[in-house]
């Protein structure tokens, strides 16, 4: 058994796609250069008349503002119809607004406030406080939000010496660190907590608005955002929300006053779910009020109200407004009404439209030069164009302004459409490409793929062999050359290329020295012909087109669904499926031994179609726990996916509970009936003790913890303590039982329970197995799971050079209980303890959904473990290879689950909630809910990689079945129940066919990977990039990533498993018979 | 012999063909608005029901059934109600099948199930044609020894079978496609990739057989 051969290779795999993955990335994702300069009252923008200062030249409009931030308050939030008598739980809950507009449309005004997408809070703050428009790169950074450094509102209100107060939502806090004259931050980060920060503001804010110490006053409520997030926004504390939202803006109206100016704005919207995140029209469309008592509109009404306002644009108007510069990286366009025309001569310290809009422009236009100069990303013509465009309006508008003529109502227009032909430039162009690293990625992806082929076709010979060191020597050899080379012609080595051009370089090596070692004939391109992989070809395609994608769910389990199918048909197309026709006697003799009897053949055919049968409702049943896009119009998301505390209908949620309960209960008990099934449960030892007191009590904590979470919160008043406590102890308690479960597991991999026997000599009859009475099996199966002849016979194998026989010897000999499961014993126990894990960190109802992996995986295994016997019954076949078919099935199974338990390839639908399983309060550091995150994400991914060895071991334990069948007709029956002791004999073969698993379940995950990048690159100025292919492309590299080191760790449990039994041996053989 | 064989199948086939071209052709004549994507279950029933008649015509013309032991008219009789159950069955196999590869469960059953009835002519009413009633006769045809035990006729039933199945299943590859076609609507994909598949059937299979004669060793009746 070669075990470090096998985890270097396997490392050396892994980490050459990483890299293929860290390159394309690298150039794929868009970067936006910050532009950190700042712009002050003292600026004198390009064409203006010499010493004239631009910004501040006169008075402000107004001397304060009191800035309220509603997250998420969507557009139709603020909305108020009148007719409408039956209003839903968000609907017609903020009359104050429509009021004041319709009652003093002077005063006030209510508009959409269109955001840029990704609609993230931390990612809408900078929008709306530096003018700029966000790149996709910024959505990561949501949990740990840093400081910007660009140019930006509050800083420029704190230059101009304003004092700006602060309180609500603690990420500004971290985006200006020391901006604010004083600050009053509440904790963001929970989501479940729908009043801390707005009450926290509600004591403070009045207060702070009758005293005087205060030019700006800005207030984020968190309320509707947490609690669209905990309920949606159809539900009653939705409803509670926004009234009490309507009596703060009412109370803050009433406090105002002349010189002040009211601004309440939502940062996003949300989904019908209340999650946000994404493009569409529900997440962007926010509302925006504005109110003075003083007069707000000077603009005569009939001059064209904007429909929708962009978020950006804000950042102007409130500057200009309130008489600070504008920021100097701001895109933004002034909101015209807002200021007087030229010719009322009404306000004689307001600037008029046309001189607040050409302040605008030349803002505009100096920082476009400004990016130009130090990015080239902007394309030339474009530039070109801009720039033509400015000189003219500039040359018009100064020769106006010398003449003294007013200006044209032409130039308003033409001045507004260069501000907005900008924002499209800059849009546009921000997504900035790296096409030489991309194809630099999708090489290295591309040669890691055909190393996994290679390799999974001649593992044998690769083990045999040692490709591996000078392979990885030489790629190293030739990243350090190109790290240095660059260093020298650049003066900069990059990491990047120094690790493309290693992995390369290592690739090529190892492919060649293969090449030479590889005898004629083993590789050849006709391998790849195969059904299952024309299916994977299938899949992959199918990474190619947005449609698939939106409906990858579907997509992934009709292929499942044919390729389960073909399993039968193929078996029967070679034959294998029904027992030969007695009237092949008449035919030619020699086409398959005549010796298998039909009733074997025929009990093993009905197993397998039942297994498929199993398998396909399964599949369909599955279809049912399916979460949907937002592209999909009419698809309503799974019941099963809303935890339990949503539900309003109490019956629903007894329903819902009890099911999650039997199935979780379903779960342990199949585990531990198939433990004891396999004698793995006899005896003492730590890793029994995981299996049999851990995980029940792991799920009885599981489901107090639903039932204390399901509990309605007005309803147990007096516990409510208990309950809070409750909350945090069990979710911890069963993650501490399944932790020390995997820990001792880890340990003492071994489930193999050894009994010395007197010897046999005696004659006396075997003395009964200790666990009859406890499980009550009847004693001609334990004869098949205690395995007592086996370790007989392998030291009898292994004595065979020894003089005397153990028997004749009168040395005790020793039962094995579990010896015949001993590898996939721990790793079924591992899947199961793991399993538990990750469902507490999915929605209560998703137990069915993890019961049904439980019980198609087993049905593929059977399916896998039927047709090698029935082929092997009548074409013997040794070896212990993996086909593909099964292996293609496996990997496809894991992105079937990973679309029924409710994931979806985009970033609003990330379930947030699994980061508050067990720290109800939240948390201090960022590394333990992005894990737990992941960990919820990516389940089906790691159950499956995890289990992946278990392909290779299960037609070994299914051996015991067919032996039974067989034994009637055939009489060798002791000699074959080796069941898993089988790969300890050939430990060539076990190693190499490990090997060629591993490599091959790599290369399915892998070959997926390398589409979803093809799509990508390739179709990078589609329509659909960002909204479906570059997520998808994030989710699959990231599932590859994190199956690839849970499929490390199952192997490296197996390895441990070797070892362990190795040192069982070693301690039991006598020395002078090994 | 095998040009004898071969050249009957061949027309054999070609009768067939025609038949689904006039299964088209006919209805415009006769139904108001006919058009195949517009009524598409009448087309789809015209086509069912030509194939179906042409289908048994020529191979009781041409006696290509298998031989019955028994001449008398009650097992004839009980032959035949035999198949016409086992017809229905497989209608009710393939709408179960179409329906866990994802096919809507209850809207639309009329057209899943009509589908079935299109699907069960194109294979399972040949196999009765051919074969009889015999499941087990069914099964050995598609197997690698089932290829080289029967006839030339087993060789066109395997074809054809196999090219309307895989003809359906890739049928069903557009549905997801935003493309707005009235062809992505359930069933008219699938019915028409099946279609398709058969014709190709059809033609392929003198081809293949006159390709491969040599390999082929049939039992000559």
């Amino acid at each position: 058994m070669k075990r470090l051969p096998i985890l270097l290779l396997l490392l050396w795999l892994c980490s050459v796609f990483y890299v293929g993955i860290f390159l394309f990335v690298g150039g794929f994702l868009l970067v936006r250069l910050e532009v950190n300069r700042t712009s002050s009252c003292a600026d004198v923008l390009p064409p203006g008349t010499s010493g004239n200062r631009d910004f501040c030249l006169k008075e402000p409009r107004f001397r304060r503002a009191v800035i309220l931030i509603v997250d998420a308050l969507k557009a139709d939030f603020a909305r108020y119809d009148p007719r409408n008598t039956l209003p839903r739980p968000f609907e017609n809950k903020l009359p104050v607004l429509d009021e004041m507009a319709s009652s003093r449309p002077s005063h006030a005004r209510l508009y959409t406030f269109r955001a840029d997408p990704p609609t993230t809070t931390m990612q809408r703050i900078k929008g709306f406080t530096t003018g700029s428009l966000p790149t996709f790169i910024d959505v990561g950074n949501n949990f740990a939000s840093s400081a910007i450094l660009e140019d930006n509102l509050v800083r420029q209100l704190g230059q101009a010496g304003k004092r700006v107060v602060f309180m609500g939502d603690d990420t500004w806090v971290s985006l200006f660190p020391g901006g604010f004259h004083r600050s009053l931050p509440f904790p963001s980060f929970n989501v479940k907590d729908l009043h801390t920060v707005d009450n926290g503001i509600l004591q403070n804010i009045f207060p702070i608005l009758e005293g005087n110490d205060w030019d700006v006053l800005i207030a984020h409520f968190l309320g509707v955002d947490h609690c669209g997030h905990r309920f949606g926004p159809d539900h009653p504390a939705m409803a509670e929300k926004l009234t009490q939202m309507d009596g703060v803006f009412r109370s803050v109206i009433q406090r105002l006053q002349n010189d002040t100016l009211l601004v309440v704005l939502g940062d996003h919207g949300m989904t019908d779910t209340g999650d946000h995140g994404g493009e569409s029209q529900k997440e962007t469309d926010a509302a925006l009020f504005l109110y003075s008592s003083s007069g707000l509109l000077l603009a005569p009404s009939s001059q064209v109200e904007p429909e929708v306002v962009p978020q950006t644009d804000l950042v102007p108007t409130l500057a200009l407004l309130l008489g600070v510069p504008i920021p100097y990286s701001s895109m933004g366009q002034v909101l015209l009404p807002l200021f007087p025309l030229n010719t009322t001569l009404g306000v004689p310290l307001a600037l008029s439209q046309e001189e607040a809009l050409w302040i605008n422009v030349k803002q505009v236009n100096r920082f476009l030069e400004t990016y130009s100069n130090m990015a080239t990303d902007i394309p030339a013509d474009s530039l070109w164009h801009l720039r033509a465009h400015f000189s003219q309006l500039s040359s018009q508008y100064l020769s106006s302004v010398h003449t003294g003529t007013p200006l044209p109502p032409a130039l308003v227009v033409s001045m507004q459409e260069y501000l907005s032909s900008v924002r499209e430039t800059c849009r546009a162009s921000w997504a900035r490409f790296n096409p030489v690293k991309m194809a630099c990625g999708l090489l290295v992806l591309c040669g890691a793929c055909a190393v996994c082929y290679v390799l999974s076709e001649l593992s044998s010979v690769v083990l045999r062999a040692g490709v591996l060191k000078p392979a990885v020597l030489g790629g190293l050899a030739a990243g350090l050359a190109v790290a240095a080379v660059r260093l020298f012609a650049l003066g900069s080595a990059e990491a990047s290329w120094g690790l493309g051009a290693a992995a390369l370089g290592s690739e090529l090596l190892f492919l060649w020295r293969t090449w030479r070692a590889c005898p004629r004939g083993r590789l050849s391109p006709r391998g790849l012909l195969t059904a299952p992989l024309l299916l994977l070809l299938l899949r992959c395609a199918s990474l190619l087109s947005d449609s698939y994608i939106i409906s990858e769910g579907r997509v992934v389990t009709f292929l499942l669904f044919t390729l389960g199918v073909y399993v039968p048909v193929c078996l029967n197309w070679d034959g294998f499926l029904v027992p030969a026709p007695p009237a092949d006697a008449q035919k030619p003799p020699g086409l398959h031994s005549p010796t298998v009897p039909p009733s074997t053949v025929r009990r093993e055919s009905t197993f397998l179609l039942v297994c498929l049968s199993v398998l396909v409702s399964c599949l369909y049943l599955s279809l049912s726990f399916h979460n949907c896009r937002e592209e999909q119009g009419s698809c309503q998301p799974s019941a099963f996916l809303m935890p339990l505390s949503r539900l309003q209908d109490s019956r629903v949620r007894n329903v819902h509970y009890v099911l999650s309960l039997v199935a979780l209960s379903a779960w342990a008990f199949l585990l531990h009936h198939w433990l004891r099934h396999y004698g793995n449960l006899n005896g003492s030892g730590v890793a029994r003790f995981s299996a049999r007191c851990l995980l029940p009590l792991a799920s009885v904590c599981m489901g107090l913890h639903w039932a204390v979470s399901a509990a309605p919160e007005d309803s147990f008043r007096n516990l409510a303590e208990l309950i809070g406590l409750a909350r945090v102890v069990m979710p911890r308690v069963s993650f501490g039982l399944l932790g020390l479960g995997l820990l001792l597991l880890w340990l003492d991999p071994l489930m193999v329970y050894l009994k010395s026997r007197g010897p046999p000599s005696s004659g006396g009859p075997m003395p009964p197995p200790r666990y009859r009475a406890s499980t009550g099996i009847s004693p001609q199966a334990e004869l098949h799971h205690l395995v007592p002849q086996l370790y007989q016979r392998i030291r009898q194998s292994l004595e065979d050079g020894s003089a005397l026989g153990a028997e004749s010897d009168g040395r005790p000999a020793v039962e094995a209980y579990g010896l015949g499961t001993v590898y996939s014993a721990p790793l079924v126990l591992l899947c199961g303890l793991l399993g538990l894990m990750l469902l507490l960190l999915h929605p209560e109802g998703m137990a069915l959904a993890f019961l049904m992996l439980l019980l198609q995986a087993t049905a593929l295994l059977h399916l896998h473990a039927s047709t090698c016997t029935l082929s092997s019954l009548q074409s013997h076949s040794s070896g212990f290879s993996v086909p593909w078919t099964p292996v293609v099935l496996w990997s496809l199974a894991a992105s079937q689950f990973f679309h029924a338990t409710g994931h979806l390839p985009t970033f609003p639908s990330i379930q947030w909630g699994a980061a508050f399983v067990g720290f109800p309060q939240g948390h201090a550091g960022t590394v333990l809910p992005a894990s737990l995150v992941t960990l919820n994400t990516f389940t089906s991914h790691i159950l499956f990689a995890v289990a992946c060895p278990l392909l290779l071991f299960w037609p070994l334990v299914c051996e015991v079945r067919r032996t039974r069948s067989g034994r009637s007709v055939a009489g060798e029956d002791g000699d074959d129940v080796a069941m898993e002791m089988k790969l300890r004999e050939n430990p060539q073969q076990f190693s190499s066919a490990l090997l060629q698993l591993a490599v091959r379940y790599l290369l399915v995950s892998g070959a997926q990977v390398l589409a979803s990048v093809c799509a990508a690159a390739f179709l990078r100025r589609h329509l659909m990039v960002w909204k479906v292919f570059a997520p998808k492309l994030m989710f699959e590299a990231s599932a590859f990533v994190v199956s690839s080191v849970f499929l490390l760790f199952g192997i490296a449990l197996v390895l441990r498993v070797d070892v362990a039994v190795a040192c069982l041996f070693h301690r039991l053989l006598p020395e002078n018979s090994r | 012999m095998w040009d004898v064989e071969i050249r009957g199948m061949t027309s054999a086939h070609a009768i067939i063909a025609a038949s689904i071209f006039m299964a088209t052709v006919i209805p415009v004549v006769l139904v108001d608005n006919f058009s195949v994507y517009g009524t598409h279950l009448v087309w789809l029933y015209s086509v069912a029901c030509s194939v179906a008649v042409v289908n048994i015509a020529v191979f009781w013309l041409l006696g290509i059934s298998p031989p019955t032991k028994k001449n008398t008219l009650n097992y004839k009789l009980s032959r035949l109600i035999r198949s016409c159950v086992y017809f229905v069955l497989s209608c009710l196999f393939f709408h179960a099948v179409v329906v866990l590869y994802g096919a809507p469960l209850i809207e639309s059953a009329l057209e899943t199930f009509s589908l079935a009835v299109l699907l069960s002519t194109l294979t399972t009413l040949r196999c009765l044609c051919i074969l009889g009633p015999n499941v087990q006769a069914w099964i050995r045809v598609f197997s690698r020894d089932g290829w080289v035990a029967m006839s030339v006729w087993d060789t066109s039933l395997q074809i054809t079978s196999s090219c309307s199945i895989v003809g359906a299943w890739f049928g069903a590859f557009p549905i997801p496609l935003d493309w707005d076609r009235p062809w992505q609507v359930w069933p008219i994909s699938c019915s028409l990739g099946a279609t398709g598949g058969f014709l190709t059937g059809l033609l392929a299979a003198p081809l293949w057989i006159r390709w491969h004669r040599k390999q082929l060793t049939y039992k000559l009746k």
